[in-house]
This record gives C-alpha cells, sequence and structure tokens, in this order.
C-alpha cells in the first residue's frame, strides 16, 4: 500500500497520468471530427445522387409521361442495393415503389429529410433513408431517395474503433508517459543520490554527466561547476587557516619576545622604549596581514563592496601621481601611458589599492638583477578589445615561469624575496580584486623583468567617445 | 588644542579604561558611557567637543545612537570606531551622521590626531577662512596662492591640497592615513612610503632655506605644520 502510495507521489507517475489523459482528449477530438466528416460527405454524396436520380425521372416523365416512369422505377427497383423509390398520386395513393408505411408527412416534405420505411417483404418499418420528394407536373408524387442504414453501420464502426483506439491511447500514453518520465527521473535520482553524498562531505564526487549535452547535462554540468567552487573555497579556507597558523605564529613569537624583552630591560629608557617600538611595529604588521586577508575574504565571496562605472583612467592617473615622488626618491625611472576616458564598473577604492599593490612591488622587488640596468617601472592602461587592461612593469629578475601561478596563493613568497619586509598577500589581493571584477590578474615575462597585467570588462555607459582621435595618452616621467 | 571633553562610548570596559586615561594623558577631559542609551542621554545633554562611538553598542547600537542624535539636532562631531574596517561599512557610518571612521584596531596616536582635528572642526574656525597663515606662510584658498615671507611658491594641484589640509590643522597632528584619506581619498594602506615622499618634496617648497622649519615630522605619529617658535 505504501508503495503504491510512493508510486502515486512520483513526478513520474503524475506526468504519465497527465499525458495520457492529453493523449485521449486529442485522440477522441479527432476520432469525433472524422467522423462528422465522413458523415458530412456520405450525405451530399447521397443528396447528390438523388437529386441526379430526380432530375433523370423527371425527364423521362416529360418524354414518356407517368408510364416510361413506371418501368423505369419498376427496373431500378430490381436491381440490388439501397436505392429507395416511390411514385404515389398527389393525394398519396402508391403507384409503384419500395418503400412502404411512410410517416404521412415525409410525402409533403421539402428537401433532403431522413425517414423510415418498410421495404416489401419485411415486417417493420425500422429502415431509415435520406429522401427527397419531387412533385411531377401531372400532380404525382416522386419520391427518391437511399437507404443510409450503410451509413450508420460505418458509424458504429467509428465508434467502436474510437473507443478502443482510446483505451489502447491510454496505456500507450501512459506507458510511453512513464517510460520516458522514468529515464528523466531515474538521472535526477541519480543526481540527488550523488548530491546526498556530496552534502555529506565528500566535495571530490562529482554529478553524473550523460554527455548528450540536454538540460539535465547542463543542469549537471552548472551544479558541478557550483561543487567545484565550493571544493575550491573550502580548500582555500582550510589553506588559509594552516597558513595563518604557519604565519601568524612568525610575527606573533616576533611580538611576544619583544614584549617579554622590554619586561627584562631595566636599565636604560631608551632600550626599553626601541623595543617597545618594535612591539607596536610587529602588531602594526599583523593588522595590515589581517586587513588583507579580510578583504581577500571579502572579494571572493562575491558580496564585495558596491561597484559602479568608474573612469579608470583617472583612477589610474591619481595612482600613478601617488606613486611618481615615491619611484623618483628611490631612482626608479617610472613612467606612465594611460589611455584617457576608459571606463569599467567597479570599486574605486579597490582598484586603487591593486594598482597601489602593483606599483608597491614593482618598486620592492623590480631592482635590476643584473649591472647597467636602470630601474624602470611602468604603468600602462589601455583598452583592449571590449577590456580594459592595466599593466605595471618593472625590470627586475621577474618571477619564474613556473612559480606564475603559485605565487598569486595566499602568504606564499619567492625565496629570492623572503629577506624584504612583506606579507605575501598582495599578489593574491590583487588577483582576487581582479576576479571579483570579472578578470584576472596575469603575471608575464617583461624580458626582463615583471609584467603583472590585470584585465577587465570595459563599461560602454555613458557612450565612449566617437574616434579616439590621436589617441591623447597621456605620458609622464618621473 | 588640549582641554576638549571627551565622551568615549564603549561597551568594552577594559578598552574604555585604556582610552580614558590616554586621554586624560593628552590633557582632555574623558568620561565614559557603557552601553548606547547611557551614552546617548549623557551625549544629547552634556557639552561635549568630541564623542568616540563604538560601533556595536548594546542596548542601542552606535549608528541608531548618532541617527537618533543628529535627529534632535545634537551637533557634536562623533568618530566611529568599528571592527568593521570594509569601504563599505565606512560609507555607511559617514552617511549614518559620523564625521569620522576609524576601524579597529587602531594605534592611539591615530585616534588622537583624528579626534583632536575633529575637536577643531567644531570650532568651524578652518572650514570658513579663505587664507590660511602659520607664521609668514599664507595661503589662499581662493586664488590658490602661497607665498612665504612675501614671495611666492608655485605647487601642484596635489601639492596645494596636501598643504591646505595640513594648515587647516596647523597646531595638530595629521596622521599619514588622515592625508591619504582627505587628499587622495584612499582608505587603504599603502607598503611604500608614498605619503611621505610628498610631504618631503612640500617641505623642500616651503621650508627649504628658510630659518624656521614650518612642516614637523612626529615621529611615530605624522606630520604637524606649526609656526616653529610657538
Amino acid at each position: 500500500m505504501s508503495a503504491l502510495l510512493k508510486l502515486f507521489r512520483t513526478t513520474a507517475f503524475k506526468l504519465a497520468v497527465v499525458y495520457s489523459i492529453v493523449f485521449a482528449v486529442a485522440a477522441s477530438l479527432v476520432v469525433m471530427n472524422v467522423g462528422r466528416n465522413v458523415r458530412g460527405v456520405l450525405e451530399d454524396q447521397i443528396g447528390e445522387t438523388i437529386d441526379a436520380d430526380i432530375r433523370g425521372l423527371a425527364d423521362q416523365y416529360a418524354q414518356g409521361g407517368v408510364q416510361q416512369v413506371v418501368q423505369s422505377i419498376e427496373r431500378r427497383i430490381r436491381q440490388p442495393g439501397g436505392d429507395v423509390y416511390l411514385l404515389t398520386t398527389f393525394a398519396g395513393e402508391p403507384i409503384v415503389g419500395n418503400a412502404a408505411a411512410l410517416p404521412t408527412a415525409t410525402l409533403s416534405s421539402e428537401g433532403l429529410v431522413t425517414t423510415t420505411y418498410q421495404r416489401p417483404g419485411e415486417r417493420e418499418a425500422r429502415r431509415r433513408a435520406l429522401v427527397r420528394v419531387f412533385v411531377l407536373p401531372g400532380n404525382y408524387r416522386l419520391l427518391v431517395g437511399h437507404d443510409v442504414e450503410e451509413v450508420e453501420r460505418l458509424r458504429k464502426i467509428l465508434r467502436n474503433a474510437l473507443g478502443n483506439s482510446l483505451i489502447w491511447l491510454v496505456i500507450i500514453g501512459a506507458v510511453g508517459g512513464l517510460f520516458v518520465a522514468r529515464r528523466v527521473l531515474d538521472r535526477v535520482d541519480a543526481m540527488s543520490e550523488s548530491a546526498a553524498v556530496i552534502m555529506r562531505g565528500d566535495l571530490s564526487k562529482r554529478l553524473p554527466v550523460g554527455g548528450s549535452g540536454d538540460e539535465i547535462d547542463r543542469l549537471a554540468e552548472n551544479l558541478n561547476a557550483m561543487i567545484a567552487r565550493i571544493e575550491a573555497l573550502l580548500r582555500g579556507m582550510k589553506e588559509v587557516s594552516d597558513n595563518i597558523a604557519h604565519d601568524l605564529r612568525t610575527p606573533l613569537t616576533r611580538l611576544r619576545n619583544n614584549a617579554d624583552t622590554a619586561l627584562r630591560q631595566t636599565g636604560e629608557p631608551a632600550a626599553l622604549r626601541e623595543t617597545l617600538e618594535k612591539v607596536i611595529g610587529e602588531a602594526d604588521g599583523l593588522m595590515r596581514i589581517f586587513d588583507a586577508l579580510l578583504t581577500i575574504a571579502r572579494a571572493e565571496s562575491g558580496s564585495g563592496p558596491k561597484m559602479e562605472t568608474l573612469d579608470i583612467s583617472r583612477i589610474a592617473e591619481d595612482v600613478a601621481e601617488l606613486y611618481e615622488a615615491a619611484a623618483e626618491e628611490r631612482g626608479v625611472a617610472f613612467a606612465f601611458a594611460i589611455e584617457p576616458g576608459l571606463l569599467a564598473r567597479g570599486n574605486r577604492e579597490l582598484i586603487a589599492q591593486t594598482l597601489a599593490n602593483l606599483l608597491d612591488n614593482g618598486l620592492k622587488y623590480g631592482v635590476p638583477a643584473a649591472a647597467g640596468l636602470a630601474p624602470e617601472l611602468r604603468l600602462v592602461v589601455r583598452r583592449d578589445g571590449r577590456r580594459v587592461r592595466l599593466s605595471v612593469e618593472d625590470r627586475g629578475p621577474g618571477v619564474p615561469a613556473a612559480d606564475r601561478d603559485r605565487v598569486l596563493d595566499r602568504f606564499v613568497r619567492l625565496e629570492a624575496s623572503r629577506t624584504l619586509p612583506g606579507s605575501g598577500l598582495g599578489l593574491s589581493l590583487a588577483a582576487a580584486i581582479a576576479r571579483l571584477h570579472g578578470g584576472a590578474l596575469r603575471l608575464e615575462d617583461n624580458a626582463p623583468g615583471l609584467r603583472a597585467v590585470v584585465d577587465m570588462p570595459a563599461a560602454t555607459l555613458p557612450p565612449p567617445q566617437v574616434g579616439r582621435q590621436g589617441d591623447k595618452t597621456r605620458a609622464g616621467t618621473g | 588644542m588640549s582641554d576638549m571633553r571627551l565622551l568615549v562610548i564603549e561597551d568594552d570596559s577594559e578598552a574604555a579604561a585604556y582610552l580614558v586615561k590616554a586621554f586624560r594623558e593628552q590633557g582632555h577631559l574623558a568620561e565614559h558611557a557603557g552601553d548606547g542609551l547611557d551614552g546617548y542621554a549623557r551625549a544629547a545633554e552634556g557639552d561635549y567637543d568630541v564623542l568616540i562611538v563604538d560601533r556595536m553598542l548594546p542596548k542601542l547600537d552606535g549608528l541608531s545612537l548618532i541617527s537618533s542624535l543628529r535627529a534632535q539636532k545634537v551637533e557634536t562631531p562623533v568618530l566611529i570606531l568599528s571592527a568593521l574596517g570594509q569601504v563599505d561599512d565606512r560609507v555607511k557610518g559617514l552617511r549614518a551622521g559620523g564625521d569620522d571612521y576609524l576601524p579597529k584596531p587602531y594605534a592611539f596616536s591615530e585616534l588622537l590626531a583624528r579626534v583632536e582635528a575633529l575637536g577643531r572642526r567644531k570650532g568651524g574656525a578652518g572650514a570658513q577662512e579663505t587664507v590660511y597663515r602659520v607664521a609668514d606662510l599664507e595661503l589662499d584658498r581662493l586664488s590658490h596662492k602661497l607665498t612665504r615671507a612675501g614671495k611666492e611658491i608655485t605647487l601642484q594641484p596635489r601639492e596645494f591640497r596636501l598643504l591646505e589640509y595640513l594648515m587647516k590643522h596647523a597646531g595638530q597632528v595629521v596622521t599619514r592615513t588622515m592625508l591619504l584619506e582627505n587628499v587622495w581619498d584612499y582608505h587603504f594602506d599603502p607598503q611604500t612610503n608614498v605619503i611621505d615622499v610628498h610631504i618631503s618634496r612640500l617641505r623642500s617648497k616651503i621650508d627649504k632655506g628658510q630659518e624656521t622649519p614650518l612642516l614637523h615630522t612626529i615621529r611615530g605619529a605624522g606630520y604637524m605644520i606649526r609656526d616653529g617658535a610657538a
């Protein structure tokens, strides 16, 4: 019983029932329509035959009087078939014919009518015919008709056929519906089973994809992409907590050591002060790491800050101006080429921070390794098809191709740079912000040096300026 | 600039005690309210120069407290302290009626500089003046002219805004983040000493060859422009 209830509750069953009903209704409509049409056509044909017959007999009357009509009718009656004839006087006295016991109203009717009649040699007047009464000029009534029992039989056959086929249609509809629905829903069941396994914690599993590329496959593919993203986020979270444990321990230990030293320092106030300043410095460094981690987390969760249409060129010019003096102070030749008026949707603060991070890196790590090369830093912002491309290029040692993806991860610092101050979060933050803006951060070989490229979709509101004549690229050197 | 009356509205009693003590050491009169309702009542009645409001408070949260005060036409400057430091949080805080926003954790020197800047703002002197003067340095905000001892000095537009902000807060410590926020309108923390370099460029323009330097570096805090003699 409960198994039956379960069956009733399945979508497959419901779909099958609905399909059967729809099938049955549609089939009934078709058959009823065909029946009506067939009957109409047959009656029309009978009517035409009757009219032709009447015309023929009327002609014979005109030629040879009533005698010839009687002969003609007698001849026709002898032939087997469903034809019905009756010639009467005007008062209704039958002269010749094969129909009797007609209702009195029939003889005075006009046009094509259905009537009952009796054939000679038959007991009852239960035959039906389609007849027409024609008044001959000599006050005779001529009834010509055709038996419709055949038509009735045809209708009966059709009705039976409808009944039978209806049953078959319902059965086929139900079985077919059940089969189709089962096929689809088996896959859905398989998906929900896999989903249950995944929910229990095995995020490496994926939903089955049939390979036919239909809606269910697309659904499965999208859900798989979602699971992959969740898996990546979880892995990221785990990595972050591992890394936090590792990377915060070091500065926290230093902080604690410094505080400890300060506590045991009894002598000079100057030394004590210096140690305490170190403590505060370490604490500030920790705060920065927290801030960066928070910003990355926000950007990656996709629930980041408000986005608006921004003039990227203006922001780039602003940040370039902010860093120009610092570059000059370090003897770095800083140049920027910023195509004006480039728009993109984004958050001003975050885009500025990305550029600032990349420029920070350029200043910090962009010192040429080879002697004779002057330190150089370039900020280039230009349109690249339908994207805005921001790049920061230096002449430093660059990043080996094998490490380019890895350095974008949190807390990753290459051996060569470990001695320099830094948290290993700058590029991760830039990459997370680029992703939030629908773009990506790529590291390329600047031969020699590093080129960090961020690209994001260009916005077109308000409409782009027509004809960027002369490409008014503003350039400056610092 | 000392002797401001401050109200610290903060539910963490240890943090509040630390702030009150630190402000008193700086010569200010600081009081403490432990929850939103108490804070609101005292802020609405008392005559404070600056309110320091924690964003998350029991009984009445910080932002509602500020909105209520503003609705009551209490215009005491408010600095919001918050554990939420993202750009949107800041915008929300300022929209509620806050005058400045400082995410936790913060350095006390940063908080002090900002509170003093707000206290000065209440006086309203800085905002309306069209000419700022510090010793023989004169900055005309309308004609964008700068003179020192009568001699004109040419500044880049950004340098002008930097000096304008420093002179508006003459005699007060201005931190690097305050400069980045108010002159460049950025709230992130650059790893490179970009602000220091801009300051040193500005310094070379206004103090070079002068007997008394006006633009001073305050160790561990920031910068201050003031008459060397004062």
